[in-house]
């Protein structure tokens, strides 16, 4: 709106304070976070002794133990993700077609699944960590287990987060000759594999999030026209077509979304690992974002855990940068 | 020829009865689906209030599953009081309080302001700025935790509830400014123009007009940032390091934190902490679906 000028000049006043506030809180606090994972602190007193990106080599290319738990980190990301997402979306976009179908109490059901989505992650973490429990070989299996036995899965007895197994192609075994043979020999590697233990963060964290994918699939199916389905029924589409044809194309901004969200929130992923079961037996379940706080506040390694929190950030922004980009360029577009 | 005719229609309506059938089986299966997976959903929180009604000679972990056989509420009790070897968590409720409604009622109106200029009265730069002031919703908090402990320390408000408070109006600031943005830009821009033709200014648009007209995106907002707030607990960790003012995740994961406590004070604590979210969002929940659509910047 055009105002006269003390208006105009009161605007600017009006959204100072809080301009002010992100551009010391969130970028002067970022660029003293960098700042510090160029120096030498490592203890609780403070030591700002310059010593360029040497943490971050020691971090991404050393061979000490903060080394290996960096790959570690990034190993339990991926295979988390991949598996987190994969859950989210299918559960999320199942339950939102359901909840399209017109059924009977469509309003209680989409509650429902939304509910866990209300709660703190340290409140689902202290419950699925007890529903994870797996119980003990002599005085038998408790939790989900339990359960397990009470419908005949009980010979499975799997050890969900206490479990430290690691899959990963071995080098002397099944295609890993090949792979050494074509220079791929470094995927036979365990910082190449998948952690069992991170499939329990993953039920967890979907028990919590999918109802939110199927919230914002519901959002999008209820803005594809009535009509384009109709039409395409009187054409002789039946509904596997309809979903397959018009709901999958339609709805792949939203899907966009949900990937960009969800990664985002398992490269954060701090709560739910503090709640559950922190890094696991040889950090099978551990995570950046914890690693991060431990290296920093407990073991009052400053300058490694800002190194770890910039890697972190950088890493967020390569997925979140774009979308706002995306997402603001196409709301001026409209 | 009737016979025939007949014969016709008979085969119809079995086609159509077996139609219908099929239709409804197909439908029947629909209905367990969602059954199953509102059990799903809702088994956790039903062993959460099952665990925390069992009295303390039932509660066993092989038994999980088992319904009680008599009711006790002392779980519920030794959780929000505590007892020998546990701290309750009654007074971390009352910080979780206390932190949170200051902290959403001030950053809701943080938000109307911002989102009051960045959506009527857009300003040379406010293009550029308004992306940079949302990106500081995404970013990982772990990124700016050490200046922020630094900085708190310095101005005397670490491990304080104060200190608290300050860390969630600021880093609130992006989503309340996207909200109220977002709602505002659906009020036409004519009724603001008409206004000022019968003399009003900016204030007194703001007062007179918007606010009057902000109702829906303040509850969204309050529910967003109450949720938000409530459930936080990285900033709760880094910012308190003194029981007496953490807030009631905090105390919950130290509770939770020694396999030695009971699970049932355990599971009794998480519903505790968990009742205030669970309350606002059965009796507001169509707004928090609208939050949450902010969330994810679809307004």
């Amino acid at each position: 709106m055009k105002g006269k000028g003390w208006e105009r000049w009161v605007a600017v006043l009006m959204v100072l304070p809080s301009i002010i506030l992100i551009a010391i809180f969130v970028y002067g606090f970022i660029g003293f976070t960098t700042y510090v994972s160029l120096t030498k602190w490592a203890s609780a007193a403070p030591d700002f002794t310059f010593v360029g990106l040497s943490n971050y080599q020691r971090i991404l290319f050393g061979s000490g133990i903060e080394t290996q738990r960096f790959y570690i980190d990034i190993r339990n990301f991926v295979g988390f993700t991949s598996l987190f997402l994969l859950s989210s979306i299918v559960i999320g976009f199942g339950l939102a077609l359901l909840l399209d179908s017109n059924i009977r109490g469509e309003n209680l059901f989409r509650s429902i699944y939304l509910l866990p989505f209300a709660l703190s992650f340290i409140v689902t973490g202290v419950v699925w960590r007890w529903l994870l429990t797996p119980g003990t070989p002599e005085l038998g299996s408790t939790g989900i287990n339990k359960l397990f036995e009470y419908v005949g899965l009980g010979f499975l007895k799997p050890g969900w987060f206490t479990d430290p197994t690691v899959y990963y192609i071995h080098p002397d075994q099944g295609i890993g000759p090949f792979l050494n043979q074509i220079g791929l020999g470094f995927l036979t590697n365990a910082n190449w594999g998948f952690s069992v233990g991170t499939i329990s963060i993953v039920l967890a964290a979907t028990w919590q999030l999918s109802g939110y994918v199927m919230a914002l699939y519901l959002a999008g199916m209820r803005s594809i026209p009535h009509e384009l389905r109709e039409a395409a029924r009187v054409d002789g589409a039946n509904e596997y077509q309809i979903v397959r044809h018009i709901y999958l194309p339609l709805l792949t901004p939203i899907t966009l979304s949900v990937v960009i969200i969800l990664s985002a929130i398992s490269l954060k992923l701090y709560d739910l690992t503090v709640a559950m079961s922190g890094s696991g037996p040889g950090f099978s379940t551990d995570t950046l974002a914890y690693n991060m706080f431990e290296t920093t506040f407990k073991a009052t390694r400053f300058a490694w855990g800002a190194a770890i929190a910039i890697i972190l950030l950088i890493l967020v922004s390569v997925l979140i940068i774009p979308y706002l980009r995306y997402s603001l360029r196409s709301e001026t577009a409209q | 020829m009737t016979s025939t005719t007949s014969a016709v229609t008979r085969e119809e309506v079995d086609a159509l009865a077996q139609a219908k059938r099929h239709f409804n089986w197909w439908r029947i299966l629909l209905y367990v689906i969602a059954i199953v997976f509102a059990g799903y959903y809702l088994l956790p929180l039903f062993l959460l209030v099952l665990t925390g009604l069992k009295s303390y000679n039932e509660v066993n972990l092989y038994e999980m599953w088992n319904l009680p056989r008599s009711l006790s509420f002392q779980s519920y009790i030794d959780a929000w009081v505590g007892k020998e070897g546990i701290q309750g968590l009654g007074r971390n409720f009352g910080n979780s309080m206390i932190v949170t409604v200051p902290a959403t009622l001030i950053s809701a109106l943080l938000g109307a302001m911002n989102g009051y200029v960045l959506s009527k009265w857009k300003f040379r730069g406010s293009d550029i700025i308004f992306p940079l002031i949302l990106f500081g919703m995404f970013i990982p908090y772990q990124s700016i935790l050490i200046p922020l402990v630094f900085t708190l320390q310095r101005l005397h408000l670490y491990a304080s509830l104060g200190g608290l408070i300050f860390v969630h109006i600021v880093y609130g600031i992006p989503v309340c400014a996207l909200i109220f943005r977002n709602y505002y830009a659906t009020l036409p821009n004519e009724m603001l123009e008409a206004a000022r033709i019968d003399g009003a200014n900016f204030f007194s648009i703001f007062t007179r007009i918007m606010l009057p007209l902000s109702a829906p995106g303040f509850v969204v907002v309050a529910i967003w940032q109450f949720t938000n707030i409530w459930n936080d607990f990285l900033f709760a960790i880094t910012v308190t390091n003194n029981p007496a003012v953490q807030p009631i995740t905090v105390a919950l994961v130290n509770l939770a934190g020694s396999f030695s406590v009971e699970w049932n004070v355990q599971f009794a604590g998480a519903l505790l902490a968990a009742l205030p979210t669970i309350v606002v969002y059965i009796l507001l929940g169509p707004f928090f679906v609208r939050g949450l659509m902010a969330g994810s910047l679809k307004g």
